[in-house]
Order: C-alpha cells, then sequence, then structure tokens
C-alpha cells in the first residue's frame, strides 16, 4: 500500500478529530464527571493517536505537519493578558488573601509535585517534566523547553492535571463545605488552570472570572520563578 | 481584528526578542504576556480596537492548540515503564492535595475580619 501523507493531511486530521471531540462533549456536557472525562484536551489526543498507529505515521511527521498550531500556542500565551487585565479590578480590596493564595498554591503545587515525584522514585528528567503541572500548557511547555523538559510529557502530565481537578474540584469544595465562587473559581485555576476554568464558568460567571485570574496570575509568576529555582537544583 | 492580532503577534515578538538576547530562562510568549498586561494597564482606557475579539478567538481554540503536544504523549519512548507509577502519583496526589490546602488557605484569610483602622491606629 503506498501511503500518500501530506502535512496538510495531518493537519486537516487535528481538525477533524476536534470537532469530532468538541460534538462529544457537548453531548456528555449534562453529566458534569462525564463532561470532565469527555474534556477535548483528553479525546483528541486519543483519537489522533489511534488514527495515526493504525496508517502507521510516524509521530514526528505529525509534529512537523502541525508546526503552525505550536506557533499559534505562543500568540494564545500573550493573549491571556487580556482576561488578566479585564479581571484585574476584583483584585481589589482582595489583594492581600488573592496574592497570600496565589503564592502559596502555586509554590505549594510545585513542592508537593517535586517531593512526592522524588519519592516515588523519578529521574531528574521526570522531575522537571513534572515541575510546571499546574501552569496552563502553553506556559508549560514554554517553561518545560527553557528548562530542557520533554514538553510532551509535560503537556500530557499537564492535561491530566487539569482533569484531575476540575473532576475532583467540586466535590472536594463541597466536602470541604467552601460555597464562596470567589474561592472555587480561583483555587481552580491556580491548580487546574484551563480544564478548571472551563468548569468554573460553568458554575458561575464569578467563578469563571477568578479562576482566569489564578490561572494567569499562576503562570506568569511560575513562568518567571521556576526556571530560576531549576537552573539551581540541578547545579 | 487584524489589528487585534497583530498587536498580539507584535507583543509575542517582543517577547521572543527580549527572551532569546536577554539568556533569561523564562518563555517569549510569557514576557509578551507580561509586557502587554502592563501596557493595557497603564493606558486606562478601552481595549485597543478588535483586541478582544482576536484574544477571545485565541484563548477560545487554545485546546485545539495543544492538541499535537498531547498527542506526543502517548509516542513517548525515552520514558522507562517503572517512571510512570510516579508520573500518575504525582499528578493526583499532589492535584488533590494542592487543592485542599489552597482552598482552606484561602477560606481563613477570605474570612478573617480585617481589623478596623481606628483599632490600628490607637
Amino acid at each position: 500500500m503506498i501511503h500518500i501523507i501530506t502535512p496538510a493531511l495531518l493537519l486537516i486530521l487535528t481538525f477533524v478529530t476536534f470537532s469530532l471531540s468538541f460534538w462529544l462533549y457537548g453531548k456528555t456536557k449534562p453529566n458534569p464527571i462525564l463532561s470532565s472525562l469527555f474534556h477535548p484536551l483528553v479525546t483528541t489526543p486519543i483519537l489522533v493517536s489511534v488514527v495515526l498507529l493504525l496508517a502507521n505515521i510516524d509521530y514526528n511527521d505529525y509534529r512537523e505537519a502541525n508546526q503552525p498550531l505550536f506557533f499559534l500556542l505562543g500568540t494564545a500565551t500573550v493573549a491571556l493578558a487580556i482576561p488578566l487585565h479585564q479581571q484585574f479590578h476584583h483584585i481589589r480590596g482582595l489583594t492581600k488573601p488573592l496574592l497570600l493564595t496565589l503564592f502559596f498554591g502555586a509554590s505549594f503545587a510545585v513542592i508537593t509535585a517535586l517531593s512526592i515525584a522524588w519519592f516515588l522514585g523519578a529521574t531528574p528528567e521526570t522531575l522537571i517534566s513534572v515541575a510546571p503541572k499546574s501552569v496552563t500548557t502553553p506556559i508549560a511547555l514554554g517553561i518545560a523547553e527553557k528548562i530542557n523538559g520533554e514538553p510532551s510529557l509535560t503537556a500530557g502530565i499537564v492535561v491530566f492535571t487539569g482533569v484531575i481537578g476540575a473532576i475532583f474540584g467540586p466535590l472536594l469544595f463541597r466536602w470541604l463545605g467552601i460555597s464562596d465562587d470567589r474561592i472555587k473559581g480561583f483555587v481552580l485555576g491556580i491548580c487546574a488552570h484551563g480544564v478548571g476554568t472551563a468548569r468554573a464558568f460553568e458554575t458561575s460567571g464569578k467563578c469563571g472570572a477568578f479562576s482566569s485570574l489564578g490561572l494567569g496570575l499562576t503562570g506568569a509568576i511560575t513562568a518567571m520563578i521556576l526556571p530560576w529555582v531549576i537552573i539551581y537544583l540541578l547545579k | 481584528m487584524l489589528k487585534g492580532l497583530l498587536i498580539l503577534l507584535l507583543f509575542q515578538g517582543i517577547g521572543e526578542t527580549a527572551s532569546y538576547y536577554s539568556g533569561l530562562p523564562i518563555p517569549g510568549p510569557v514576557i509578551g504576556m507580561v509586557l502587554l498586561f502592563v501596557y493595557l494597564q497603564l493606558r486606562s482606557q478601552e481595549l485597543p480596537l478588535g483586541l478582544g475579539d482576536a484574544a477571545h478567538l485565541m484563548i477560545r481554540w487554545l485546546s485545539l492548540m495543544f492538541v499535537p503536544a498531547c498527542v506526543g504523549f502517548f509516542f513517548l519512548t525515552k520514558i522507562a515503564p517503572d517512571q510512570w507509577l510516579s508520573i500518575i502519583g504525582v499528578i493526583v496526589i499532589s492535584t488533590l492535595v494542592t487543592m485542599i490546602v489552597t482552598a482552606l488557605f484561602m477560606k481563613y484569610f477570605m474570612e478573617k475580619p480585617t481589623p478596623p483602622k481606628s483599632q490600628v491606629e490607637r
């Protein structure tokens, strides 16, 4: 059998499977737990991988063909400045609790990730890829690249983190007796980035606003601090 | 919209240049994001025309953009099988613990009544 796989076809593969996943996601919307599992970020990569394996296509060819999307990820990172700017007024009057929670949550996520990974016997390469797990994917990929981690591993870890956070977050909040949407949103944004933020917007607009604020601030702060920490640790 | 996209690309370019020439270990787009945020905060007017639309478009399709990187997750060959336990353990335990602790931490600081000014001055 002769394969004629052009870059355009591989780019189309991403778009088509994504549309299909998006449609599936819409169908599962009524059930919150099911819809977190069927988030397009979970289903699309699985579908694409299955197609690549069945058609015997090398991942490197697929990656090469999808380079435009890698570039746009950088542009989307810059675009995160806009919701951050629009939500920033919420901070007034809440500066102290928000900033304290931000620094505490962002560093706690990195410290627990690194110590648990180390305890479970992770190699230095794995440690580096695990460190930026709570940061929104475009920023995490940038960090992984800067600290010589494995971008694909980091992307998978980040998405998995978001899914876990989005599924269990609302259950945990109920269990802890937390009903303040500002707390729910901010914590989801810090711990579960984009997937958590999508979930937060389903709770309420205010919850979503605080989530995007948490997502943007955590991403920016971690990106500025984590690379230095890694460089220091690897010395 | 076109002008908005141009502004985003411009800040991405500035960020990438700054990241490259400064040797800072900070991703270029992050520098671009911070600079754009500072710029927007300083111009206390409405968003430049089309920037809101362009940003909304980019963020709306964020999930699509990181599909290629996520696919790579299934084609990782360099990871030894024994690393998977630590990777999955880290994600589940660390994420749940961080959420619980962070939520309680924030709840404490949100509910703690701030002392009235008169008391502080006394």
